[in-house]
C-alpha cells in the first residue's frame, strides 16, 4: 500500500515568534525554519508502517516555496521514498491545501493519507479532516496508534476525557497526535542517500486549483502581556494569600 | 442571520462550553438555534432548551451521534446549515474532528478557535501557541467557527425553547465504532474545573505524578491537569494536558507544580484568574505569569503546601 504524507514548513518550535510592528504578520525574516512537529510524527509513523510490512511506498508532498525542498529532504531522509512540492510562495488556507492534496491524491492513489493533525503557525487543525470530507473518505482524527491492514485501519483516537477506537474503511485520511510516536532523528547516511531520493516540483498552477482566500488578515497583534506578580517565602505564604483574597 | 450551536454534551448532562458558545452566538444575532445530537440525550435537549435566549432545539438520535463519530455528524449538519447563516462549536475533540468536515462540504473557511467576535464576518483567533492573535474577516457566505469557550461567559438559565425532533441523518458511512474507554474520575472536568493542579517533567515518573499532584488537587477539589513534556514522557495521559496542542482552561486558581512554562504550556493557562507557581529554577518562565510563585523544591514544598491547607480548614 503506498501512503501519501503532507508535511509543513513552518518556524521552528523552539522560536519565539515576533509580531510585526505594523501588525500584518509574524517576522518570518531570517528566522530558523523546521518541519512542522505533527508532520514529524506522520512522517515517522508512515516510515513505521513500512518497515512493519504494512505500507511499501511512502511518498510525501508539500505546497509551500522552493526552500520547502528542505522540509521533505528531512522527510526523505526519515524514510520517505520519494517527494512532491507543489510550489507556490502564495499562503494558502487549510481548505485550499486540501483541494491542493486532493488533486495530488486524484494522480498517486495511495491507499491512505497519515498526516499531522494540525500546523503549529496557523493552529487551525483543520486540513486532515477537510480533505476526507472532500474525497468522501472516512477520517480517524488524531491518531495516537495506528494498525494498518489490507483494507482497513483500525485506529485509537485521542478524544475528551480518554481514548476511542474506530475502524476505518481505506482509502482513508488519519491525522497524528502527539503520542502516536517519537520521531527519529535521521543519521548522516540517511541524509546523504535522501539527497539521491525522488523529488518532483511541479507549479500549484498547474493544477488548476482553486486556492483564492476566503479569510481576509485584518491585523495581527500580540496578546496582552499578564505581569508576574510576587515571589513569596513559603508555601503557607500561598495559603495565607489566596485565603486572604478569597480564591479559596 | 440565524445561527446554529452544536451542544457539548456526553449524552448524560449538557456541557458549561454550550452555554459559552450560545453567548459567542449570541454576539452574532438574536435567532440562536441548539443541535442536540447524540444517543439517550433527551436531557441533554431540555437542558440545552433553558438556555436563556435560545430560539430552539433540534434534537437527533442515533448510535453514531452518541458515539461522536465525526462523519456521521457532519453528515447530519451539513444539509441543516441550509437554513443558517453560522454554525458556531465548542472547540473540543469532537467540535475539531467534524466541523472542518461541514466547512469543506460548504466550501467556506473555518475560522478556528475564536476567542473574540468583533463583528458578523470579523473575528480574532490565536495563533502560533497564542503567541499572536490573528484578526480575520471572512468573504465566505456562510460561517463555520469552532469556539475557544473559556474566552465567553456562559449564557444564564431561564430559557424556554421548543424542542424539535430531527432525523438522524445518513450516518458515518466508512468509520465504525470499535469501543472507548473514558477515564471514570470523581474530580470535575479539566476544561470547566474552578481550580486546576498541574505537574510537569519535574515529577519524573507517572508513580511520582499520581503521589504528589493527585492528593493536592482533591484537597483543593480540583482537576488535574499536566504540561506536554509531563505527557510526552507518559507521566500523565493526553487528556490532562493543558496547553494549545491540548485543553485551554481558565479556572479561578491554576496551580503549577513542576512546570517551566514553555510557550505552548502557557497559551493554555494564561487566561487563569489566579496563578501559583512552585518550581526550583527561579527563573523559570512560568513566574512572569504567576500571581504567586514559590521558588523551591515541589518534593518539601507540595508536603508543606498539603499541611498548610489543612491548617487553614481545607
Amino acid at each position: 500500500m503506498k501512503v501519501l504524507v503532507p508535511v509543513k514548513r513552518v518556524i521552528d518550535y523552539n522560536v519565539k515568534v515576533r509580531v510585526k510592528a505594523d501588525q500584518t504578520g509574524v517576522d518570518l525574516a531570517n528566522v530558523k525554519m523546521a518541519m512542522n512537529p505533527f508532520c514529524e510524527i506522520a512522517v515517522e509513523e508512515a516510515v513505521r508502517q513500512k518497515e512493519k510490512g504494512a505500507v511499501t511506498e511512502v511518498v510525501a508532498v508539500s505546497i509551500g516555496p522552493a526552500q520547502a525542498q528542505e522540509t521533505l529532504r528531512t522527510a526523505l531522509a526519515m524514510g520517505a521514498d520519494r517527494a512532491i512540492l507543489i510550489q507556490t510562495d502564495q499562503d494558502l488556507e487549510p481548505l485550499a491545501v486540501a483541494k491542493v492534496l486532493a488533486a495530488v491524491i486524484a494522480e498517486e492513489a495511495p491507499g491512505a493519507v497519515i498526516m499531522g493533525k494540525q500546523a503549529i503557525d496557523g493552529d487551525n487543525n483543520a486540513t486532515g479532516q477537510m480533505l476526507s470530507a472532500l474525497l468522501d473518505w472516512p477520517q480517524a482524527a488524531f491518531a495516537s496508534e495506528i494498525v494498518l491492514s489490507a483494507d482497513s485501519a483500525k485506529v485509537t483516537r485521542e478524544i475528551d476525557g480518554g481514548l476511542q477506537t474506530v475502524d476505518v474503511a481505506l482509502p482513508a485520511v488519519i491525522t497524528a497526535d502527539l503520542r502516536l510516536n517519537e520521531p527519529r532523528y535521521a543519521s548522516l547516511p540517511n541524509i546523504m542517500k535522501a539527497k539521491k531520493k525522488p523529488l518532483d516540483v511541479k507549479e500549484l498552477s498547474a493544477l488548476g486549483v482553486d486556492t483564492a482566500p476566503r479569510l481576509t488578515v485584518v491585523k495581527v497583534a500580540e496578546p496582552p502581556k499578564r505581569s508576574g506578580g510576587v515571589k513569596v517565602e513559603s508555601a503557607a505564604d500561598i495559603v495565607s494569600n489566596l485565603k486572604t483574597n478569597g480564591v479559596i | 442571520m440565524a445561527v446554529l450551536v452544536f451542544a457539548d454534551h456526553d449524552n448524560a448532562s449538557l456541557k458549561d462550553s454550550t452555554h459559552k458558545t450560545v453567548t459567542a452566538a449570541l454576539a452574532l444575532s438574536g435567532d440562536v438555534d441548539v443541535l442536540v445530537a447524540g444517543k439517550g440525550a433527551g436531557d441533554v435537549a431540555k437542558a440545552a432548551a433553558g438556555i436563556a435566549g435560545v430560539r430552539k432545539v433540534l434534537h437527533a438520535e442515533s448510535d453514531a451521534l452518541g458515539q461522536g463519530l465525526a462523519e456521521a455528524i457532519a453528515s447530519l449538519v451539513t444539509p441543516l446549515m441550509a437554513g443558517y447563516d453560522a454554525l458556531l462549536t465548542p472547540a473540543t475533540s469532537l467540535g475539531k474532528s467534524f466541523s472542518p468536515r461541514v466547512a469543506a462540504k460548504l466550501d467556506v473557511a473555518q475560522i478556528t478557535e475564536v476567542v473574540e467576535v468583533v463583528d458578523g464576518s470579523t473575528f480574532v483567533r490565536p495563533i502560533y501557541a497564542g503567541n499572536a492573535l490573528e484578526t480575520v474577516k471572512s468573504s465566505d457566505a456562510k460561517k463555520v467557527i469552532t469556539v475557544r469557550a473559556t474566552n465567553f461567559k456562559a449564557a444564564g438559565e431561564g430559557g424556554s425553547a421548543a424542542i424539535e425532533t430531527i432525523e438522524a441523518g445518513p450516518g458515518p458511512g466508512k468509520t465504525t465504532f470499535v469501543d472507548q474507554q473514558i477515564v471514570k474520575s470523581a474530580r470535575p472536568e479539566l476544561a470547566a474545573a474552578k481550580i486546576v493542579v498541574s505537574g510537569g517533567r519535574a515529577m519524573g515518573s507517572a508513580e511520582e505524578f499520581q503521589r504528589v499532584i493527585e492528593p493536592l488537587a482533591d484537597k483543593l477539589g480540583a482537576a488535574v491537569g499536566a504540561s506536554r513534556a509531563a505527557v510526552d514522557a507518559g507521566y500523565a495521559p493526553n487528556d490532562y494536558q493543558v496547553g494549545q496542542t491540548g485543553k485551554v482552561v481558565a479556572p479561578e486558581l491554576y496551580v503549577a507544580i513542576g512546570i517551566s512554562g514553555a510557550i505552548q504550556h502557557l497559551a493554555g493557562m494564561k487566561d487563569s484568574k489566579v496563578i501559583v507557581a512552585i518550581n526550583k529554577d527561579g527563573d523559570a518562565p512560568i513566574f512572569q505569569v504567576a500571581d504567586l510563585g514559590l521558588v523551591a523544591d515541589y518534593k518539601s514544598a507540595v508536603p508543606e503546601l498539603m499541611d498548610a491547607l489543612a491548617a487553614a480548614g481545607k
